[in-house]
Protein backbone atom coordinates (compact mmCIF):
# COMPACT_ATOMS: atom_id res chain seq x y z
CA UNK A 1 0.00 0.00 0.00
CA UNK A 2 1.14 3.54 -0.68
CA UNK A 3 0.49 6.72 1.25
CA UNK A 4 -0.75 9.75 -0.68
CA UNK A 5 -0.24 13.17 0.86
CA UNK A 6 -0.72 16.71 -0.47
CA UNK A 7 1.77 19.56 -0.41
CA UNK A 8 -0.25 21.47 2.20
CA UNK A 9 -0.10 18.62 4.71
CA UNK A 10 3.58 18.01 3.98
CA UNK A 11 4.10 21.72 4.68
CA UNK A 12 2.32 21.39 8.04
CA UNK A 13 4.58 18.49 9.05
CA UNK A 14 7.68 20.45 7.99
CA UNK A 15 6.54 23.52 9.94
CA UNK A 16 5.84 21.45 13.05
CA UNK A 17 9.22 19.67 12.84
CA UNK A 18 11.07 23.00 12.47
CA UNK A 19 9.14 24.70 15.28
CA UNK A 20 9.77 21.81 17.67
CA UNK A 21 13.49 21.51 16.81
CA UNK A 22 15.65 20.43 18.66
CA UNK A 23 12.81 18.47 20.24
CA UNK A 24 10.83 15.79 18.44
CA UNK A 25 7.35 16.66 17.24
CA UNK A 26 4.48 14.26 16.62
CA UNK A 27 0.99 14.24 15.18
CA UNK A 28 -1.73 12.20 13.51
CA UNK A 29 -2.34 11.39 9.83
CA UNK A 30 -6.03 11.43 9.07
CA UNK A 31 -7.89 10.48 5.91
CA UNK A 32 -9.27 7.53 4.00
CA UNK A 33 -8.09 3.98 3.43
CA UNK A 34 -9.29 2.83 0.01
CA UNK A 35 -7.78 -0.63 0.41
CA UNK A 36 -5.13 0.17 -2.22
CA UNK A 37 -3.94 3.44 -0.83
CA UNK A 38 -4.06 5.53 2.30
CA UNK A 39 -5.05 9.07 1.37
CA UNK A 40 -4.09 11.73 3.91
CA UNK A 41 -6.56 14.62 3.98
CA UNK A 42 -5.47 16.27 7.21
CA UNK A 43 -2.70 16.21 9.80
CA UNK A 44 -3.36 16.98 13.44
CA UNK A 45 -0.66 18.12 15.81
CA UNK A 46 -0.23 16.19 19.04
CA UNK A 47 1.56 17.25 22.17
CA UNK A 48 4.83 15.49 22.82
CA UNK A 49 4.38 14.66 26.49
CA UNK A 50 7.51 12.60 27.03
CA UNK A 51 8.83 13.60 30.43
CA UNK A 52 12.54 12.96 30.09
CA UNK A 53 14.16 13.83 26.78
CA UNK A 54 11.92 15.23 24.08
CA UNK A 55 14.98 15.67 21.84
CA UNK A 56 15.20 11.90 21.47
CA UNK A 57 11.75 10.66 22.40
CA UNK A 58 8.12 11.38 21.83
CA UNK A 59 4.96 10.18 23.49
CA UNK A 60 1.34 10.79 22.56
CA UNK A 61 -0.90 10.07 25.53
CA UNK A 62 -3.71 7.51 25.20
CA UNK A 63 -6.38 10.10 25.98
CA UNK A 64 -5.18 12.14 23.00
CA UNK A 65 -5.35 9.02 20.80
CA UNK A 66 -8.86 8.33 22.13
CA UNK A 67 -9.85 11.88 21.17
CA UNK A 68 -8.29 11.44 17.69
CA UNK A 69 -10.17 8.14 17.21
CA UNK A 70 -13.45 9.80 18.19
CA UNK A 71 -12.86 12.87 16.00
CA UNK A 72 -12.03 10.75 12.95
CA UNK A 73 -15.19 8.69 13.45
CA UNK A 74 -17.31 11.83 13.76
CA UNK A 75 -15.85 13.08 10.49
CA UNK A 76 -16.22 9.69 8.80
CA UNK A 77 -12.47 9.36 8.34
CA UNK A 78 -9.77 6.92 9.44
CA UNK A 79 -6.79 7.39 11.71
CA UNK A 80 -4.15 6.29 9.21
CA UNK A 81 -1.02 6.73 11.27
CA UNK A 82 1.33 9.23 12.83
CA UNK A 83 4.25 11.45 11.98
CA UNK A 84 7.21 12.34 14.13
CA UNK A 85 10.53 14.07 13.62
CA UNK A 86 14.09 12.92 14.13
CA UNK A 87 16.16 16.04 14.85
CA UNK A 88 19.63 15.74 13.23
CA UNK A 89 19.03 12.07 12.56
CA UNK A 90 17.98 10.03 9.49
CA UNK A 91 14.31 9.45 8.61
CA UNK A 92 14.62 5.80 9.58
CA UNK A 93 12.92 4.01 12.47
CA UNK A 94 15.04 3.19 15.50
CA UNK A 95 14.89 0.01 17.54
CA UNK A 96 13.03 2.06 20.13
CA UNK A 97 10.48 3.02 17.47
CA UNK A 98 9.97 -0.64 16.56
CA UNK A 99 9.44 -1.76 20.13
CA UNK A 100 6.68 0.81 20.49
CA UNK A 101 5.06 0.51 17.06
CA UNK A 102 1.58 -0.69 16.18
CA UNK A 103 0.64 -2.69 13.09
CA UNK A 104 -1.30 -1.04 10.27
CA UNK A 105 -0.41 2.56 11.12
CA UNK A 106 1.79 4.52 8.75
CA UNK A 107 4.71 6.12 10.56
CA UNK A 108 6.06 9.14 8.72
CA UNK A 109 9.48 10.18 9.99
CA UNK A 110 10.86 13.62 9.09
CA UNK A 111 14.58 14.14 9.41
CA UNK A 112 14.96 17.75 10.50
CA UNK A 113 18.02 19.95 10.86
CA UNK A 114 18.27 23.41 12.36
CA UNK A 115 16.82 25.15 9.31
CA UNK A 116 15.00 22.61 7.20
CA UNK A 117 13.48 19.16 6.82
CA UNK A 118 16.00 17.11 4.90
CA UNK A 119 14.07 13.91 4.27
CA UNK A 120 10.67 12.38 4.89
CA UNK A 121 9.89 8.67 4.65
CA UNK A 122 7.03 6.43 5.73
CA UNK A 123 7.22 3.05 7.45
CA UNK A 124 4.81 0.28 8.42
CA UNK A 125 5.52 -2.38 11.05
CA UNK A 126 5.73 -5.94 9.71
CA UNK A 127 3.03 -8.28 10.99
CA UNK A 128 5.50 -10.36 13.00
CA UNK A 129 6.95 -7.17 14.57
CA UNK A 130 10.42 -8.13 13.28
CA UNK A 131 11.00 -4.81 11.54
CA UNK A 132 9.55 -2.24 9.20
CA UNK A 133 8.71 -2.07 5.56
CA UNK A 134 9.13 1.23 3.82
CA UNK A 135 5.87 2.51 2.42
CA UNK A 136 6.03 4.55 -0.79
CA UNK A 137 4.84 8.13 -0.39
CA UNK A 138 2.94 9.64 -3.32
CA UNK A 139 3.30 13.41 -3.13
CA UNK A 140 0.48 15.31 -4.83
CA UNK B 1 -20.99 -10.25 28.23
CA UNK B 2 -18.59 -7.29 28.54
CA UNK B 3 -17.62 -5.55 25.31
CA UNK B 4 -14.09 -4.74 24.23
CA UNK B 5 -13.50 -1.86 21.81
CA UNK B 6 -10.74 -2.61 19.34
CA UNK B 7 -8.57 0.23 17.95
CA UNK B 8 -8.07 0.58 14.18
CA UNK B 9 -4.63 -1.13 13.98
CA UNK B 10 -5.88 -4.31 15.66
CA UNK B 11 -9.13 -4.75 13.74
CA UNK B 12 -7.35 -6.75 11.05
CA UNK B 13 -6.95 -9.47 13.71
CA UNK B 14 -10.61 -9.39 14.85
CA UNK B 15 -12.13 -9.96 11.41
CA UNK B 16 -12.63 -6.20 11.05
CA UNK B 17 -14.76 -5.87 14.20
CA UNK B 18 -14.44 -2.65 16.17
CA UNK B 19 -16.24 -4.13 19.15
CA UNK B 20 -16.14 -7.71 20.43
CA UNK B 21 -18.16 -9.34 23.21
CA UNK B 22 -15.92 -11.46 25.41
CA UNK B 23 -16.58 -13.30 28.64
CA UNK B 24 -14.56 -12.57 31.76
CA UNK B 25 -14.90 -11.43 35.39
CA UNK B 26 -11.81 -9.22 35.42
CA UNK B 27 -10.10 -7.01 32.85
CA UNK B 28 -7.13 -9.40 32.68
CA UNK B 29 -9.32 -12.44 32.14
CA UNK B 30 -11.41 -10.68 29.50
CA UNK B 31 -8.32 -9.64 27.54
CA UNK B 32 -6.86 -13.13 27.88
CA UNK B 33 -10.07 -14.59 26.46
CA UNK B 34 -9.98 -12.05 23.64
CA UNK B 35 -6.43 -13.11 22.76
CA UNK B 36 -7.47 -16.76 22.91
CA UNK B 37 -10.33 -16.06 20.52
CA UNK B 38 -8.07 -14.11 18.13
CA UNK B 39 -4.57 -15.63 18.54
CA UNK B 40 -2.91 -13.21 16.08
CA UNK B 41 -3.71 -10.39 18.50
CA UNK B 42 -1.58 -11.84 21.25
CA UNK B 43 1.85 -10.62 20.15
CA UNK B 44 0.57 -7.06 19.80
CA UNK B 45 -1.02 -7.01 23.27
CA UNK B 46 1.49 -9.00 25.31
CA UNK B 47 5.27 -9.21 25.61
CA UNK B 48 7.04 -12.57 25.28
CA UNK B 49 6.68 -13.17 29.02
CA UNK B 50 2.94 -12.58 28.98
CA UNK B 51 2.78 -9.03 30.34
CA UNK B 52 0.61 -6.40 28.73
CA UNK B 53 2.83 -4.19 26.56
CA UNK B 54 3.54 -0.81 28.13
CA UNK B 55 1.99 1.16 25.27
CA UNK B 56 -1.21 -0.91 25.35
CA UNK B 57 -3.68 0.93 27.56
CA UNK B 58 -6.91 -0.59 28.77
CA UNK B 59 -9.74 1.63 29.88
CA UNK B 60 -12.89 0.63 31.69
CA UNK B 61 -15.26 3.36 30.60
CA UNK B 62 -13.14 6.51 30.94
CA UNK B 63 -10.69 5.13 33.49
CA UNK B 64 -7.32 3.54 32.90
CA UNK B 65 -7.34 0.16 34.67
CA UNK B 66 -3.82 0.94 35.94
CA UNK B 67 -5.50 3.41 38.27
CA UNK B 68 -8.19 0.91 39.25
CA UNK B 69 -7.09 -2.62 40.18
CA UNK B 70 -4.99 -3.31 37.08
CA UNK B 71 -5.70 -6.72 35.52
CA UNK B 72 -7.79 -7.59 38.60
CA UNK B 73 -10.23 -4.79 37.86
CA UNK B 74 -13.71 -6.23 38.11
CA UNK B 75 -15.70 -6.33 34.88
CA UNK B 76 -19.47 -6.63 34.97
CA UNK B 77 -21.94 -7.83 32.36
CA UNK B 78 -22.55 -4.42 30.78
CA UNK B 79 -19.09 -2.92 31.17
CA UNK B 80 -17.09 -1.72 28.21
CA UNK B 81 -13.34 -2.06 27.99
CA UNK B 82 -11.37 -0.08 25.41
CA UNK B 83 -7.91 -0.93 24.16
CA UNK B 84 -6.23 2.40 23.45
CA UNK B 85 -2.76 2.83 21.98
CA UNK B 86 -0.25 5.30 23.26
CA UNK B 87 2.12 6.24 20.50
CA UNK B 88 5.79 6.51 21.34
CA UNK B 89 9.15 6.45 19.64
CA UNK B 90 12.34 8.36 19.20
CA UNK B 91 15.61 8.43 17.41
CA UNK B 92 17.92 6.75 19.95
CA UNK B 93 17.73 3.47 21.70
CA UNK B 94 18.23 3.30 25.44
CA UNK B 95 19.95 6.50 26.44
Amino acid sequence: MALRIGAGDVGHIHDHAKEAYPEECAGALVGMDTGDMKIVVDVWRAKNTHEEDRGRRFLIEPLQIKEFEERTQEQDMDLLGFYHSHPDHPAEPSEYDREHAWPYYSYIIASVGKDEVEDMRSWVLKDDRSGYEEEPIVFV
Amino acid sequence: MPKVKIPTPLRQYTDGSSEVEVGGDTAGETLGNLAAQYPDLRQHLYTGDGKLRSFVNVYKGDEDIRYLDGPDTEVLENDELSIIPSIAGGRCRNF
